[in-house]
């Protein structure tokens, strides 16, 4: 699969997102790493550009409620509802349920493992194969659960 | 909304997305919509941590202040164990995701040896013919892989740094030969100058008289750039040059039908249990396969 893992916003921390870029890369996918500090528009213009299947958010500033929305956003104004999106870094439990509202299908915290991720993608693989919904822009309702 | 021609027609009218549909669908090999070889490229190339990408992102500021729309393919190796690949060159190029006179496209080499060689053509002859006026092939020139990779560009620039032993790298490696340019990089740092003069040297040495032109330039403070923009625009090949690369594109087609022949496996098979020698497994492949 075709990953973009980005960094939005003005966090300046992206050990855990190279971790992440990497454990995908050794699960046998090709990740595009954006590089911090981006903007949710070019992070859409760079999935689109990219023809990516996924992507994945890191924050670990708090902004995630700001951010993440805007670029599910971006990603449905682009005509891109079949891209999955999934988030990590620092998310509270009480913040989880509106960003999984916004199309958002699996966030993982501290604590996740790589292989939790992967698991993730494998899911996404077969629901894909038989269409169900997993895009930003599909039936929001299916949601990844360890 | 899968049909290449489709797409190529919305591509043509700036639909970003039609056009990344359109390079996946050629990179699994898919017919091209436009005729083949109509593309031109710039190759750079250069051992890991000159500042290639760094560089290629300078060059974009200075065409996209000339008005001039750019297309970047940054092609990263695959993993040979797992197949997957980090492709992070874009991160080193980040003023070009706001701007639509850019397009970045990263590619991996998915370890096809001539493999990503039969899309890397029908890629830049779609974006030249969608209008792109500057299509750059970045790859790392580490290894004979990777000269394979940047021999499918029409001109080379080769892209070296200060103090690192590399012009006898670059040597050995045979990308000197198929060099149209040198750029030494980090020219703001001490030392550029003498690299600059050993890789000149080197050069005067060979029986060439059409000796590639060596620049010095700064990414990162962008000196020499706009420099380097207008040698660029004129810059030529040579046919000794050109030679070269064909004979490389040659190997890679030639790589390709070895590596892709139903006959391969039978063929190691045979040679493992000695009834057939590797000369005679080369000849039955060639002469048996269509």
């Amino acid at each position: 699969m075709r990953i973009v893992v980005a960094k939005p916003g003005l966090d300046g921390h992206d050990r855990g997102a190279k971790v992440i870029a990497r454990a995908l890369r050794d699960g046998g996918h090709e990740v595009i790493y954006t590089g911090l500090r981006r903007t949710p528009q070019e992070i859409v213009r760079i999935v689109t550009d990219e023809d990516a299947a996924a992507v994945g958010l890191s924050t670990l500033s708090g902004a995630h409620n700001v951010l993440i929305p805007k670029v599910c956003d971006g990603l449905r104004e682009a005509g891109l509802n079949d891209v999955v999106v999934f988030a990590g870094g620092i998310i509270p439990e009480h913040d989880r349920s509106a960003l999984q509202e916004q199309g958002v299908r699996a966030i993982f915290g501290p604590g996740s493992t790589t292989k939790n991720i992967l698991e993730f993608l494998d899911m996404i693989s077969s629901r894909k194969e038989s269409s169900d919904p997993v895009g930003v822009g599909e039936e929001i309702g299916w949601y990844w659960s360890e | 909304m899968n049909d290449t021609n489709s797409l190529f027609e919305s591509a043509k009218l700036g639909d970003r997305r039609a056009l990344a549909r359109l390079l996946s669908l050629l990179e699994e090999g898919h017919a091209s919509p436009v005729e083949t070889g109509i593309g031109d490229s710039i190759g750079v190339t250069g051992p890991p941590g000159v500042g290639k990408s760094t560089l290629i992102g300078k060059l974009i500021d200075e065409w996209l202040s000339r008005g001039e729309t750019v297309a970047v393919l940054a092609i990263d190796p695959s993993s040979p164990q797992t197949g997957g690949a980090l492709l992070g060159d874009r991160m080193r190029m980040m003023n070009a995701d706001s701007s639509d006179s850019v397009y970045v496209r990263s590619l991996a080499t998915r370890n096809h040896p001539g493999g990503l060689m039969d899309c890397l053509t029908p890629m830049v002859d779609v974006l030249c013919a969608c209008g792109w006026q500057h299509v750059v092939l970045e790859t790392v020139g580490a290894g004979q892989s990777e000269i394979r990779v940047v021999a499918f560009a029409d001109r080379i620039i080769l892209v070296d740094g200060p103090d690192r032993g590399d012009v006898v790298q670059a040597e050995k490696a045979g990308i000197m030969e198929l060099a149209d340019m040198i750029v030494i990089n980090k020219s703001d740092l001490p030392n550029a100058q003498r690299a600059a003069e050993a890789v000149k040297s080197a050069l005067s040495a060979g029986s060439d008289t059409n000796t590639p032109d060596v620049l010095l330039v700064s990414a990162h403070n962008s000196t020499g750039i706009s420099e380097l923009v207008d040698s660029m625009s004129k810059l030529e090949s040579s046919q000794d040059r050109e030679r070269l690369r064909i004979r490389e594109r040659l190997i890679s087609a030639w790589d390709s039908m070895l590596l892709t022949s139903e006959l391969l496996d039978e063929s190691i098979h045979a040679i493992e249990t000695g009834r057939m020698t590797l000369r005679q497994a080369v000849e039955h492949i060639r002469d048996n396969s269509d």
